[in-house]
């Protein structure tokens, strides 16, 4: 089962975030890894979508529908900034 | 309403007859969907234990070679994914934890799965024993395979197939039932298919 | 950063199926008519969504076929134990409403205002989103020089192969063919790797600007070759798809 990257959540990211974030920049908070959310490694296939640093593994961003809602879980990203963000 | 995607047939429900086998909102599936939460670990068996413990501390271990001299037996068990396929009739062969439970000699209200890559789950330990639950190493007749959880899984059939923690290596015996990897992101802390108990507060 | 609970904001639309076209025996392209489509860019997805009537919902991403401006299509290729797949490529007709919301995606997106040279990778269904951008490059009368390289099984499932067949000025494609050749083939043949990169892409001299799709093997193969020529990382853009094509 081959991991998806970041590119896949595109549609997720605008319904949680409103905007597109697949070129967003994320920090990993354990490894301090920084690039486009794109570049994320992504497991769609389970009970929520998980969403992976790509270099240490650490769980960024987690994605559970539950009663019509999307519940996000960012605890393992130290920081997302959009495009053109300082 | 979404508007009907007209010929598209979509998944199975259960044969005529077999309704009630299924599940409330479960699909039927003939194929065995890979669902994973990271990357599949791939842990040699040399360096495979599984565990009991408690406290922190280790009170019962088993190296694969111990683990597969354990009495196991031949499960034949229908299956209920949270993301709504079942799956009949799957054949599973393991160790029984009541097994594994009795030799260690320990005892404790709850249980927490947990795995290379990881993974935990809770369960009450009512749950776990009196046999429902198994620690399966084949599937299907052949070796389990990594990518369902191989070389062992833990197999709660009763429960919502997350629960039937993948690459597990161990319990933990718990006074307090504290959630696991899905129960901490919004999934029931028990996940009981026939109470449709998918998410917390179900 | 916390957890937070939101609703969804991105639209979905019954786009009516205007045409269905053959690419090769197991690929069909889709024309789309949606009621409020807004454009997109070359390199942009769109999700569909397809609803039995006992209300089982299954949703798929697939890359846009079509350049900007174009007709909307999309190029799907039929998977053996694909779900959504086998109805969108046997069962699917013109006059069907097919519901659908787009376009996604800013990361991987070409823009024609961009003068980089484009050295563009496709493993399999991946050469969709290219040709998008190849048929941009040409609605746009870009003059920026691209380099494709289409990695495929065999000949017949190479995907628009007429179209790439086409192009003269500015455009060289390239094959390899990994399972099987035609006779007398002087293509390349087998998986990219160092040699076939060093020479069918761009030198990293040229400041060219990747864009690498298809399975998730293929891009991580691919990808790290671009890198290993001493591409930027920051210059190779990535799409996986899974390992059976599409998301």
């Amino acid at each position: 089962m081959d991991a998806l990257d970041g590119n896949a959540i595109g549609g997720l990211l605008i319904d949680v975030f409103g905007a597109e974030m697949t070129a967003a920049t994320g920090t990993c908070g354990a490894c301090g890894d920084t690039g486009p959310v794109a570049g994320l490694v992504v497991y769609l296939k389970a009970p929520g979508t998980v969403v992976r640093c790509r270099i240490c593994g650490n769980i960024l961003m987690v994605f559970v529908k539950a009663h019509g809602m999307t519940c996000v879980d960012l605890t393992g990203m130290a920081r997302l900034d959009q495009p053109g963000a300082a | 309403m979404s508007p009907i995607s007209r010929g598209f047939r979509g998944r199975r429900r259960a044969p005529a007859g077999q309704e009630g086998r299924l599940p409330p909102g479960q699909y039927l599936t003939e194929d065995f969907p890979v669902l994973s939460a990271g990357p599949t670990p791939h842990t040699p068996l040399a360096d495979w234990t599984f565990s009991i413990t408690q406290g922190g501390a280790t009170e019962q271990s088993w190296s694969w070679q111990e683990f597969r001299a354990v009495p196991s037996e031949d499960v034949t068990v229908d299956i209920h994914c949270v993301t709504r396929w079942s799956k009949f009739d799957t054949r599973w062969r393991g160790v029984s934890v009541d097994t594994l439970l009795d030799q260690a000699g320990q005892d404790a209200p709850y249980v927490l799965a947990f795995c290379d890559g990881g993974y935990t789950t809770n369960l009450p330990i009512e749950d776990v024993t009196g046999g429902k639950a198994w620690v399966a190493f084949d599937y299907d007749g052949q070796p389990l395979e990594p990518e369902h959880g191989g070389p062992a899984r833990l197999l709660v059939p009763h429960l919502y197939f997350w629960k039937s923690a993948k690459w597990v290596r161990g319990l933990a015996l718990r006074d307090h039932d504290a959630p696991g990897f899905w129960e901490t992101y919004g999934y029931h802390m028990y996940g009981d298919p026939w109470k449709e108990q998918r998410y917390a507060g179900d | 950063m916390e957890r937070t609970a939101v609703r969804g904001r991105l639209t979905w639309q019954a786009a009516t199926v205007t045409g269905l076209t053959p690419e090769t025996a197991a690929v069909v392209t889709i024309t789309l008519d949606p009621p409020d489509w807004p454009g997109h860019q070359a390199g942009q997805h769109l999700d569909v969504r397809l609803t039995a009537e006992d209300g089982y919902v299954a949703e798929r991403s697939y890359s846009i076929a079509s350049a900007p401006g174009e007709p909307l299509a999309i190029t799907v290729e039929r998977l053996e134990d694909g779900e959504v797949s086998p109805y969108l490529t046997e069962e699917l007709r013109a006059g069907d409403q097919l519901e659908l919301r787009g376009p996604i995606g800013g990361y991987f997106v070409w823009k024609p205002a961009d003068a980089s040279p484009l050295t563009l990778l496709a493993g399999g269904s991946g050469v969709v989103p290219l040709r998008a951008i190849l048929r941009d490059r040409l609605r746009t009368g870009s003059d920026v020089q691209a380099r494709l390289l289409y990695s495929a099984r065999t000949l017949p499932d190479v995907i628009y192969r007429d179209e790439l067949g086409q192009h003269h000025d500015g455009v060289a494609v390239s094959y390899t063919l990994t399972r099987a050749q035609p006779p007398g083939w002087t293509g390349h043949t087998g998986r990219i790797d160092a040699s076939l990169l060093a020479d069918a892409a761009w030198p990293a001299t040229a400041k060219p600007l990747a864009y690498v799709c298809g399975p998730t093997s293929f891009v991580e193969t691919a990808a790290a070759g671009l890198v290993g020529l001493g591409y930027p990382p920051d210059r190779v853009k990535t799409e996986r798809f899974g390992a059976t094509g599409g998301h």
